[in-house]
């Protein structure tokens, strides 16, 4: 392991392990909290839950978002579920299994300590997020229903219809609204985090823009917990929301913050397909509707006709074909695989020929059209608006898309990055899904690290600053921060060449999609990055940012954050390039198996690839997390 | 598709705003509403033109953000859709298209048709939580909540916070916004220990802040894009003067 | 307590109590009218002498008229916060096709009903109240009461305009309950999704009701008489 690197992970059995750490860890107590300041970046489960929890135990919290207001993070759009190891349904599952699955899902590429305690945590999360009056689905007992996912044989996830996120986000931001109404915590909503502050090596404050007047702000804190989410926006095409973005991550790295496995990012296999060039946006369908819809196309190639019209007996349900044990229920980045590969081979349904069916005709037929509405309607709808077309009459239309990012800040056992003081959470860390995150286990993730992990571990850093003062935002280094932002905004203003933001956003998702999608190889990720290079320094001489930076301008906020994109996708490149392995959601073309599966390579790469900003481009320097498995034993990875 | 765009443009929230007429030539049937504004868009910017601002995020229907009155209507023609979920396919070719933003005293205009909301969060911080702190849960399953009951809350914690509801009343009531909060925190035992303070906080936070009344002419229910049902309102009337009965 | 009515919902449930109140009123009022249809004044002149000199009418008089009155001094409170709830209005307003005509235009159909009461309070209520009317007894002078049917007769008999006043006012009632009558529940909180449509259906039989009720009586007048 780099000397770099300290995960901090505690000794002892896997069980004990977050228990004791919690035990061993420092607390500040009630009087000197009022004098510290938390910053807390973005709005979503991890952020509204750290928010209001450190808001609770008495901290001074500030909390930004570019949003109008907190509600609207992209928490919000996760549909499905989330995972808890309640063992409600009596099916075998338990803490230890939920980690199981998780780390075999993430490809064996996480941390097993992060892993075991975001299962342990589950628990908590429903119990709280039911208690905020979260409305999630109920048996007629009027006890909590639970339904199957992807990649596991337990039905574990607790679920809102398809409103999963929503809900829990709408929870999550009723308890920050009280703790803004009691004062110990302020919003900054319409604000996006352009850099953030060292002093004397720790994360001191941000640079902040007011995006309704163009000014740029000052905040400091005693600790910085960013909660910023993923950068699955990268591909342009996504199904994120078209404002989420890396930036504040990438901030963070460029000060210091080492970018852990960047290249790892799930393709999710069942979005609605591309239907216009003007598209910005993909639109994402639960994958629990594989539980119940059947994933198929023709037996025959280019075969155009009405999928109802197509016999039985012509029709390929490859996921049950080539994963009899898993079927339709392979993890995401199996099923993303294998859609790929039958359109690839010419047997992709739809104009483009790059869709498959998700049909839920035998569904239909076996539980009737109420009971699968009861499940999915309001997907069913969400579908039809945007296709034209009913689920309920011809089988749906779906393609795999870029979704959710693995990689991220590098952080330790505490969730705090290389820079003292500044605190990852969320999808923005790198923590728990090592290669691949299994499916409702992302809300489950953000929750556990908002509301159960950051508090106690953010409490334990402070606890050393107890006798710091309130940070002045007049230090020399906000200056120098402060100018270095201004600067950027100036030269982005100032190119005033023909071309638009957006083209050059979607020209570099095309690259990036390309290259460095669902299946990459060393020529391709060697051509991507020169690709990017030559594509940045054309942005940087011909983009068009119009309006001004004293004023609401929607153009400088997407080109400062495209202009990241080139810096972050060259990395991710470099990243992907480096591991010359297949795992999780990283395939290698070099790296597989007769039958086309991926081929993990534990001797060599069972490591958190950590990056080190050295300047702009190749000057990045790899730091090894060596992942040391002690409880479990490194299998391969088989849905057969 | 050509169209012709009638627009609301205001500078700031000061400046005095104005309709400007634009051409769109060239759009598609398959590009959402807002598709066809980020196009019109580039083709504004291209010429050194100033885009016009609209807020938009998730593109999915669910957060919220993106709210426009369309030829008269809250997020376009369309019944139980949001403005993002809208697509041109919905329009005629050649069609004059009015898009104006939310009109309400309590939402003022930021820029051309971004609005600012920011009330509903202070009706929000009145009380429109359950008071738990992090860590004081019991297991979720110690109180059951009957099915019908914790199906009711869900269609009322569907909304979405557009503000629709708001812009389709002729009275700019949030009657509907309110009602939603209150009547899913009344619908389950764990809401039910604070729920008169709730509901005389929120409508008293949401006189306040210059919302009008209810007349119960259910266009909010009409636009809602959750569909969310004024048997919530109902309930709000009886949780509030039940609440004050008892002062 | 008293602060409900401080809040825009409690000025609501005034609207509300005030509205089913002047209902109530609205049916006795049509029960009594319709004797004008039975004979030739007798069962009318004593039902409106029962109504003139029972106590309990008595004391619900004034009631009555503070029902009115808070009826149109809160809707019109109402109406004007509520259009400063909105001071920019829209270029541009369609149909959602939920929201009735009726319950868009309440103050308008309101407005033209109260100039229609006044006509109206003119026409009978001043006169039998204040004015000489001729009276009548039925029981040899032991009973001597107003003997109002001319007074109503003659109008409706003499002066076809008036029933066509009368008539279009009925309908525009009818329209002010079709809307008013529900509403008032659904303030009330006595609502949920099963009964805003049986709520809505009563609305409108309750309207038709008093509306055709209404209409009759001139209509009678106008071609029998």
């Amino acid at each position: 392991m780099s000397n770099k690197l300290n995960a901090k992970i505690p000794a002892g059995p896997l069980a004990e392990k977050w228990t004791k750490h919690k035990d061993s860890l420092k607390l500040v107590n009630p009087a000197n909290k009022k004098k510290l300041d938390i910053i807390v970046v973005g709005t979503g489960l991890a952020g509204s839950g750290a928010a209001s929890s450190l808001g609770e135990l008495g901290y001074n919290v500030k909390v930004f978002c570019y949003q109008d207001t907190p509600r609207r993070a992209h928490s919000v759009a996760a549909q499905g579920g989330i995972n808890a190891a309640k063992n409600y349904k009596n099916d075998g599952d338990s803490v230890y299994r939920l980690f199981y699955d998780m780390l075999k899902g993430g490809d064996y590429r996480a941390r097993e300590a992060n892993v075991y305690r975001a299962a342990e945590v589950s628990n908590a999360v429903i119990d709280h997020y039911t208690a905020l009056g979260v409305p999630f689905a109920r048996e007629y007992g009027g006890m909590l229903d639970n339904r199957s996912f992807g990649g596991v044989q337990v039905s574990r996830t607790f679920y809102a219809k398809g409103q999963t996120g929503q809900q829990c986000l709408l929870g999550g931001y009723s308890a920050l609204m009280r703790q803004v109404q009691t004062g110990s915590v302020t919003m900054y909503p319409r604000r996006e985090m352009l850099d953030i502050v060292v002093i004397d090596g720790k994360a001191r404050g941000i640079i902040t823009r007011n995006l309704i007047t163009g000014e740029i702000e000052r905040h400091s804190a005693h600790a910085v917990v960013l909660a910023t989410g993923g950068y699955g926006t990268i591909y342009y095409l996504s199904t994120l929301a078209v404002n989420s973005n890396g930036s504040a991550a990438w901030k963070a790295h460029k000060r210091g913050a080492f970018f852990a496995n960047p290249s790892f990012i799930q393709i999710h296999p069942t979005s609605i397909p591309v239907l216009n060039e003007f598209q910005c946006k993909l639109t994402l369908m639960s994958e629990s509707l594989r539980n119940d819809g059947k994933v198929w196309v023709p037996k025959a190639k280019g075969d155009k006709r009405n999928p109802n019209e197509i016999p039985e007996e012509e029709r390929d349900y490859y996921l049950e074909r080539r994963y009899p044990a898993f079927g339709n229920l392979v993890p995401r980045d199996v099923a993303s695989r294998a859609a790929k590969e039958r359109c690839d081979a010419g047997y992709g349904v739809g104009d483009s020929g790059l869709s498959v069916y998700l049909d839920f005709r035998d569904a239909i037929k076996k539980q009737g059209e109420k009971a699968i509405e009861s499940k999915y309607g309001n997907l069913f709808e969400m579908y039809e608006k945007i296709s034209g077309e009913s689920p309920y009459k011809t089988p749906m239309r779906i393609y795999p898309a870029g979704h959710y990012t693995m990689g991220g800040l590098w952080v330790d056992y505490n969730l705090m990055t290389t820079i003292p003081g500044l605190f990852a959470l969320g999808e923005s860390n790198f923590s728990d899904h090592g290669a691949n995150r299994l499916g409702a286990s992302s809300l489950m993730q953000c929750a556990g690290d908002g509301y159960f992990i950051a508090p106690y571990t953010v409490s334990d850093y402070l606890a050393d600053e107890i006798k710091t003062p309130r940070i002045a935002t007049t230090a020399p280094e906000f200056d120098a921060v402060e100018k270095e932002a201004k600067e950027r905004i100036n030269k982005l203003l100032s190119v005033n060449g023909n071309q638009t933001v957006t083209s050059f956003h979607k020209r570099l998702g095309k690259i990036m999609w390309d290259y460095c999608g669902m299946v990459r190889n060393e020529e391709g990720l060697k051509k991507a990055l020169v690709l990017i290079k030559e594509l940045e320094s054309e942005f940087w001489t011909s983009v068009k940012v119009s309006g001004t930076g004293t004023d609401l301008n929607q153009e400088l906020e997407k080109a400062g954050r495209v202009a990241d994109y080139f810096e972050l996708a060259y990395l991710l490149c470099v990243d992907a390039l480096n591991r010359r392995e297949s795992c999780g959601a990283h395939f290698r073309e070099e790296s597989q198996t007769e039958t086309g599966e991926a081929k993990r390579n534990d001797a060599d790469f069972a490591y958190v690839a950590a990056w080190e900003y050295k300047g702009a481009g190749p000057q990045h320097e790899l730091h090894k997390e060596e992942l040391n498995y002690e409880f479990v034993k490194l299998q391969e990875r088989s849905y057969k | 598709m050509n169209f012709k765009l009638k627009i609301w443009r205001q500078a700031n929230a000061k400046a005095k705003g104005k309709f400007e007429t634009y051409d769109l030539k060239d759009a598609s049937p398959e590009m959402s509403f807002l598709e066809m504004l980020d196009y019109f868009n580039s083709t504004q910017i291209v010429q050194g033109k100033e885009p016009i601002v609209f807020e938009h995020d998730c593109r999915e229907g669910i957060c919220g953000c993106c709210g426009l009155y369309i030829n008269g209507r809250p997020h376009g023609l369309m019944n139980r859709t949001t403005t993002c979920e809208l697509h041109m396919r919905e329009f005629n070719d050649g069609e004059t298209i009015t898009i104006e933003p939310w009109r309400s005293a309590a939402f003022p205009v930021i820029k051309d048709l971004m609005i600012d909301r920011n009330a509903f969060d202070k009706i929000m911080q009145a009380g429109g939580y359950i008071t738990i702190n992090t860590g004081a849960a019991q297991d979720a399953n110690t109180t059951p909540i009957p099915k019908a009951n914790a199906d009711d809350a869900f269609d009322a914690a569907s909304c979405i916070g557009c503000g629709a509801c708001v812009a389709a009343c002729k009275n700019s009531s949030a009657m509907l916004f309110i009602a939603a909060k209150v009547s899913q925190l009344a619908l389950v035992p764990q809401g039910k220990a604070e729920a008169k303070e709730r509901v005389s906080r929120m409508v008293a936070k949401m006189d306040e802040l210059g919302f009008g009344s209810c007349t119960n002419t259910r266009a909010c229910e009409g636009e809602c894009p959750k569909g969310i049902s004024i048997s919530h309102i109902a309930r709000l009337n009886r949780e509030f003067w039940v609440a004050k009965l008892n002062d | 307590m008293g602060s409900i009515f401080s809040t825009s919902i409690g000025k609501k449930l005034v609207m509300s109590i005030s509205g089913l109140f002047l209902l109530t009123f609205l049916l006795v009022h049509l029960t009594v009218n319709l004797m004008l249809l039975v004979d030739n004044g007798e069962t009318f002149n004593k039902a409106a002498h029962f109504m003139a000199t029972n106590p309990v009418i008595k004391i619900v008089e004034p009631l009555l008229a503070f029902g009115f009155i808070f009826h149109i001094l809160f809707s019109g409170y109402l109406y004007i916060r509520n259009l400063r709830a909105r001071p920019i209005g829209y270029a541009v307003s369609a149909s959602d096709g939920t929201s009735t005509w009726t319950s868009k235009n309440m103050l308008i159909l309101g407005s033209t009903i109260l100039a229609f009461l006044i006509l109206h309070i003119a026409n009978f209520f001043w006169k039998m109240r204040f004015g000489e009317v001729p009276t009548i007894s039925y029981d040899n002078g032991i009973t001597v009461m107003q003997d109002a049917y001319p007074l109503v007769s003659g109008l409706f008999i003499d002066y076809w305009w008036y029933d066509v006043i009368y008539i279009v006012a009925a309908v525009l009632l009818g329209l002010h309950l079709s809307h008013g009558f529900w509403s008032a529940f659904q303030t009330l909180g006595w609502n949920n999704q099963k009964w805003i449509s049986r709520l809505s259906t009563i609305a409108y039989i309750f309207a038709a009701v008093i509306a055709s009720g209404f209409t009759i009586i001139p209509l009678y007048f106008l071609i029998f008489k």
